[in-house]
């Protein structure tokens, strides 16, 4: 008897540390995080103001947009990236190809480097006198320079073309991994009753990964709300504020403003629920496949 | 028929890998080049690099960077590595009904963006600094401390502990061991691979971390690489052959922890699907 308690004593010793600095680093701010959605001020005196903060964000037409703006990037980029990563994963798993390992390494080296870096270089590929103005005026797609980054149409293309080629190889390793364990001999199946290359995509391919794609979907989704690096070094939320992001938002009112900690407490709650509206979604749908 | 499938599959493969590839020849070149060759779009290898090197250890201080960088990322992945591992063996092996709860609250902290924590963790900090200097805002310290463990890296080290056997703690208990020096002596080592990977993750998220070292590395005399890349970028007249230096100094060790543990990061990567 005595011997069973010590055992679960150390056990409780063994989980101690990482229970107290995940409580002090994520649980306790984010409980500071909701008191301080109630208050409002400058800097440091605070006072309690009720909802005023709720109030005023469905009333600011900037955060409005960072909303409406990391929606667009969700919208497009998620299913974009996806598709893009299912083909190349299917591509790649041909059993004739040559090189897999070649093709394979290059199409996820982008995923090693870090956000900052990849962003900076983007921003110069896609400025007005950028190499990729060059190149489609040399092969005559366009006849005079897109301005990229001074366009709120073409700025977000900019965005999401960036988050595709930083993450479509990341995702492509996942279903690479799903399709590894298809037997070839279900496509050989398939084949003998007639069926096309699209209809045994549709029909086999999809529904074996359809639980990567829902995990991938969802953690990209979760991402993209907290999408910070890529406007911050690629456009600075501009022109205006037509890519802003909400962590953008956050980060400025906080930081580059006048510091009002309560109302970038209370706009940090969007995110907050949305991510946990997914979060509960993947919880769910993990589950049943377990 | 079947030729020509083939032969559309190398073709659109060649053209993904040269778009994957390109932005890193790009780097590659220009930190070689003079900052007019590079905004002209120069695509051939020049004879610039030793001055964008000297340059921008002279004038940008990327010594200091890389220090504070190597710093914050070898002693969080140590850091987060010791804790990660004690808290998933000890769920796993210790298993009781108050440790499964304890284990899903922490759970979802996954949920929490790290939007909503920067401000009350820069507060906290900040207050951190009135007592403990070393500790506060513009310390390395307050960098690590709240990426030091993850209910992700506790996850995983739980997830891979199931695959351990049971039997050799046993082993170790009859052979007169304690039960940290059975973690020690006997699961670490059997765990290298567990480690491998989760070090990797550590390490890569904690090198090229942006929006924390932003918020509480106020002082421009403490940066990281992805600070220093940020400032260089984000300049009026940006010298395009010193930014593509840094890049690419801020790119290397990425590269080849990859490079050399690419068996531990894909490993490590679908350990994170299992869940």
């Amino acid at each position: 008897m005595n011997l069973r308690v010590s055992k679960s004593l150390i056990g409780w010793i063994f989980i101690l540390l990482a229970t107290i600095l995940i409580s002090l680093f994520y649980f306790y701010p984010m409980l500071q995080a909701f008191i301080l959605s109630f208050k409002s001020g400058m800097g440091a005196s605070l006072q309690f103001v009720g909802l005023d903060n709720y109030i005023r964000l469905f009333n600011d037409p900037v955060a409005l947009i960072a909303i409406r703006n990391t929606f667009i990037y969700l919208i497009f980029q998620v299913p974009l990236m996806i598709i893009i990563a299912m083909f190349f994963s299917v591509l790649l798993n041909s059993p004739n190809l040559k090189f897999k390992g070649f093709f394979r390494t290059a199409i996820f080296l982008p995923s090693v480097i870090s956000l900052v870096a990849y962003s900076v270089i983007f921003k110069y590929l896609f400025s007005t006198d950028g190499l990729v103005n060059e190149f489609l005026l040399s092969i005559s797609i366009i006849s005079e320079p897109i301005e990229w980054l001074m366009d709120p149409f073409w700025a977000k293309v900019v965005i999401i073309i960036a988050i595709t080629w930083r993450w479509t190889g990341y995702n492509m390793i996942f279903y690479l991994a799903g399709l590894q364990n298809v037997d070839h001999s279900v496509y050989e199946a398939a084949r003998i009753d007639g069926a096309n290359v699209v209809q045994q995509f549709f029909y086999i391919t999809i529904p074996m990964l359809k639980p990567i794609i829902l995990f991938t979907a969802i953690t990209s989704t979760i991402g993209t709300l907290q999408l910070f690096d890529e406007p911050m070094n690629i456009t600075m939320g501009g022109p205006g504020n037509e890519t802003l992001t909400i962590s953008q938002y956050i980060y400025n009112l906080s930081f580059e403003y006048t510091p009002d900690f309560g109302y970038a407490a209370a706009v940090s709650f969007i995110i907050v629920v949305l991510t946990v509206i997914f979060s509960i979604i993947q919880f769910k749908l993990g589950g049943e496949r377990d | 028929m079947n030729k020509l499938k083939l032969f559309s599959t190398y073709f659109i493969l060649s053209i993904a890998t040269l778009v994957s590839l390109f932005p890193f020849l790009w780097m590659l070149i220009s930190m070689t080049n003079k900052s007019v060759d590079v905004s002209n779009g120069r695509l051939l290898p020049g004879t610039h690099l030793i001055e964008n090197l000297k340059s921008l250890f002279e004038n940008y201080n990327v010594g200091s960077a890389l220090y504070n960088s190597f710093f914050i990322a070898i002693v969080a992945t140590i850091l987060c590595l010791i804790v990660s591992s004690l808290a998933g063996y000890g769920f796993e092996i210790y298993r009781s009904k108050g440790k499964d709860i304890v284990f899903n609250i922490l759970l979802l902290s996954l949920m929490i963006p790290f939007a909503a924590l920067m401000v009350p963790l820069f507060r906290f900090f900040g207050g951190v600094s009135q007592t403990i200097p070393f500790l506060g805002i513009n310390t390395l310290f307050a960098v690590i401390l709240p990426y030091v463990t993850t209910a992700f890296f506790v996850f995983l080290f739980r997830q891979n502990t199931k695959m351990f056997t049971r039997e050799l703690i046993e082993a170790g208990r009859i052979d007169g061991l304690s039960e940290l020096g059975i973690f020690i002596h006997i699961y670490m080592p059997s765990m290298k691979n567990t480690f491998a990977a989760a070090g990797i993750i550590s390490f890569m998220n904690n090198w090229n971390n942006f929006l924390w070292p932003l918020v509480i590395l106020q002082s421009p005399d403490v940066q990281t690489i992805p600070l220093l890349i940020s400032n260089l970028g984000s300049g009026y007249s940006p010298d395009f052959g010193i930014i593509y230096t840094a890049i690419v100094i801020g790119t290397i060790p990425t590269a080849l922890v990859f490079f050399f543990l690419q068996k531990y990061f894909v490993e490590g990567m679908s350990g994170s699907v299992k869940g």
